[in-house]
């Protein structure tokens, strides 16, 4: 008897000394993975931080060695700078006008397609949603050179006549940065995904009360739609501020560069004015970085439903 | 059998089906009128496009000369035995082999440790995906002066480490330039990785990893034959997704090493953009292009049959 009770004593003890060892275990466990996701952030955040550290201070503080993570003397100069030197405030508003443009074409007519292919049935339905998709694999640069001579002999642009010979059409003009993003073939898949998934029953009942085909489209689908718009809308704004090789390609007037593209061309040609460089590149990524901040969670919801870039 | 000959209905004769066809388009005609302005776009910019840029490969095609000749293969031969192309092929399948893997194994971790029950999670997914939207050219003039010889941070802290003895020319010596790029790229594309895995994490149930703890699996054990399978879907969308895109690697090649030292990240991209709009030799540039797209194909029909073979449904 008394041998079984020592047996229950010493299980009882074992079994404190093993919860101890799994709290110890767990807590380490916890500050590991606190100690790692911290020295990731700072690998991820440092580039990032520097360059808004050194688009506050003086070119020459910049180069200070070692460097200073605190900025010296700081001032707002550089964004003052950056802003009266010719052409670049006017590149923020060309990036501007021209992401709320696409985005703005792109949600209706995405939309507008996207319902059509998702609560239509008329004959060639499938076989045009077919070669849409079809496309996808097909890397950029096999539809860029014809693009841009598409671009070059629009009729009747850029002093180009009936027969877009003779001047340079659509290129160079913001009709080239906005007209062949309008409509975005992954942007209509994406949409129809998520509108099919709407009850057909709802669409029936505004038949039968006699609503017209682009009534239910605006006011019975593109409400329940929202999440997938504002996504998408998101996504749209981002990828047209950030492109560079459609601007880089098609733009020639200083006076129609967007800001990637004008900064690129800056670094390339002067690669000194790393002050102006600095300002311009914090000003470049503000509005994309608010946009995320703000909608956040349409942001990941979108990547983690699509897999959209 | 005879029964159900007898019973199939007749075909209906050609002309007949042909206006009950037309009678449909007619009375569904405003879902063509809502189709219209996409179609016409998608006709103009991806079917024409791409069909003409076939066509531009048979030609010697400058945009700066008025003669246009159809030159046949040309082209596409001149590719088999031009150094410089075939210099940017290794150029992109190095750049390609590197940053994909590494950038997916870098997202895979950060999901993994953000999967854990940790405060803040929100505040450090933000911090990692911030490099993801910071636009790509400016994401590349960072690093640029990340990378600077004489007063570039990474020079500094290698330094102060006592990891190198004298600084080094990250961007100029031909055998760093492309893995400084690659470096880059897996830094601004990590967070991505990271979204897409957290999704994928937060799909598996948890009853799977009880139930393997019941039966005494240790964590290892659990990652490798619970997460790892389950995974297998998301792997492959991104494995593909980023290899396609990283064929293409063009933005950060422009800014920060124009395609040197001595050609050595010249990539596909780089150098299809310097022929076509360079040097306006829009011919062997769409023959370049076609050669890519069929690189690109190539790899991903072998990732199907891969996917196919090993049971994987995506």
């Amino acid at each position: 008897m008394a041998a079984l009770d020592q047996g229950r004593a010493q299980a009882a003890a074992f079994r404190r000394e093993r919860d101890v060892w799994r709290t110890v275990v767990a807590v380490l466990q916890h500050l590991l993975i606190y100690a790692l996701l911290l020295a990731g952030a700072v690998l991820f955040t440092a580039p990032w931080a520097w360059m808004v550290v050194a688009s506050l201070q003086d070119v020459s503080d910049m180069f200070r060695w070692p460097p200073s993570w605190i900025p010296v003397n700081p001032s707002l100069d550089n964004y003052a700078r950056f802003l009266r030197t010719q052409h670049l405030g006017r590149m923020f508003f060309n990036s501007g006008y021209c992401a709320v443009a696409v985005t703005s074409l792109q949600l209706f007519f995405n939309s507008l397609a996207a319902y059509t292919f998702a609560k239509r049935r008329f004959p060639g339905r499938d076989f045009i949603f077919l070669m849409m998709l079809s496309t996808f694999m097909i890397p950029g640069q096999v539809t860029q050179i014809p693009s841009y001579l598409i671009l070059m002999h629009m009729p009747l642009f850029g002093g180009n006549n009936l027969l877009g010979q003779g001047g340079h059409g659509w290129l160079d003009s913001y009709w080239g940065l906005i007209a062949p993003g309008a409509v975005s073939t992954y942007g209509i898949f994406l949409l129809r995904q998520y509108m099919k998934t709407i009850p057909d029953e709802l669409l029936d009942a505004a038949r039968i009360d006699g609503a017209s085909e682009f009534r239910l489209y605006a006011q019975v689908v593109l409400p329940l739609t929202t999440p997938a718009l504002a996504a998408m809308g998101i996504f749209t704004f981002t990828y047209v501020w950030n492109d560079f090789f459609w601007p880089l390609i098609i733009i020639s007037s200083p006076s129609l560069r967007t800001l990637p593209l004008g900064l690129a061309l800056f670094v390339v040609a002067h690669r000194t004015v790393w002050d102006l460089v600095m300002a311009g590149s914090v000003v470049a990524t503000l509005p994309v970085l608010l946009l995320f901040l703000l909608f956040q969670r349409h942001f990941v919801r979108g990547i983690a439903l699509s897999g959209l870039r | 059998m005879v029964q159900s000959i007898a019973t199939r209905q007749p075909r209906p004769p050609l002309r007949a089906r042909i206006r009950g066809v037309l009678r449909e388009m007619r009375k569904e005609w405003t879902a063509y009128l809502f189709l219209s302005p996409g179609l016409l776009l998608f006709l103009i910019f991806w079917v024409f496009t791409i069909a003409f840029s076939f066509y531009l490969s048979f030609h010697d095609w400058n945009i700066l000369e008025p003669a246009r000749p159809f030159v046949g293969l040309d082209n596409y031969r001149d590719l088999l035995t031009d150094r410089r192309f075939h210099q940017a092929i290794v150029n992109t399948v190095y750049y390609t082999a590197l940053s994909v893997p590494l950038t997916m194994v870098a997202g895979l971790v950060l999901a993994l440790l953000l999967n854990n029950p940790i405060k803040a999670r929100g505040l450090f997914r933000t911090l990692y995906y911030i490099p993801v939207i910071t636009p790509l050219v400016v994401s590349a003039i960072i690093w640029k002066w990340v990378y600077q010889g004489d007063y570039g941070l990474l020079n500094y802290y290698l330094l102060r480490l006592g990891l190198i003895s004298s600084p080094l020319r990250w961007l100029s010596d031909p055998n760093l330039a492309m893995p400084a790029v690659i470096l880059m790229s897996v830094w601004g594309g990590a967070g991505y990785d990271m979204v897409i895995y957290l999704a994928g994490l937060q799909a598996i149930p948890e009853d799977y990893y009880d139930a393997a703890k019941v039966d005494g699996a240790n964590s290892f054990q659990r990652f490798l034959h619970i997460t790892v399978p389950l995974l297998a879907p998301t792997t492959f969308f991104l494995f593909v997704m980023s290899t396609i895109g990283s064929f293409q690697v063009f933005t950060q090649i422009y800014v920060m090493t124009s395609g040197g030292p001595l050609g050595r990240t010249t990539t596909i991209g780089y150098r299809l953009y310097e022929k076509a709009f360079r040097h306006f030799d829009m011919g062997y540039a769409s023959a370049m292009a076609y050669a890519l797209f069929a690189m690109v194909l190539g790899f991903t029909l072998l990732q199907l049959r891969y996917m196919r073979q090993r049971d994987i449904v995506y």
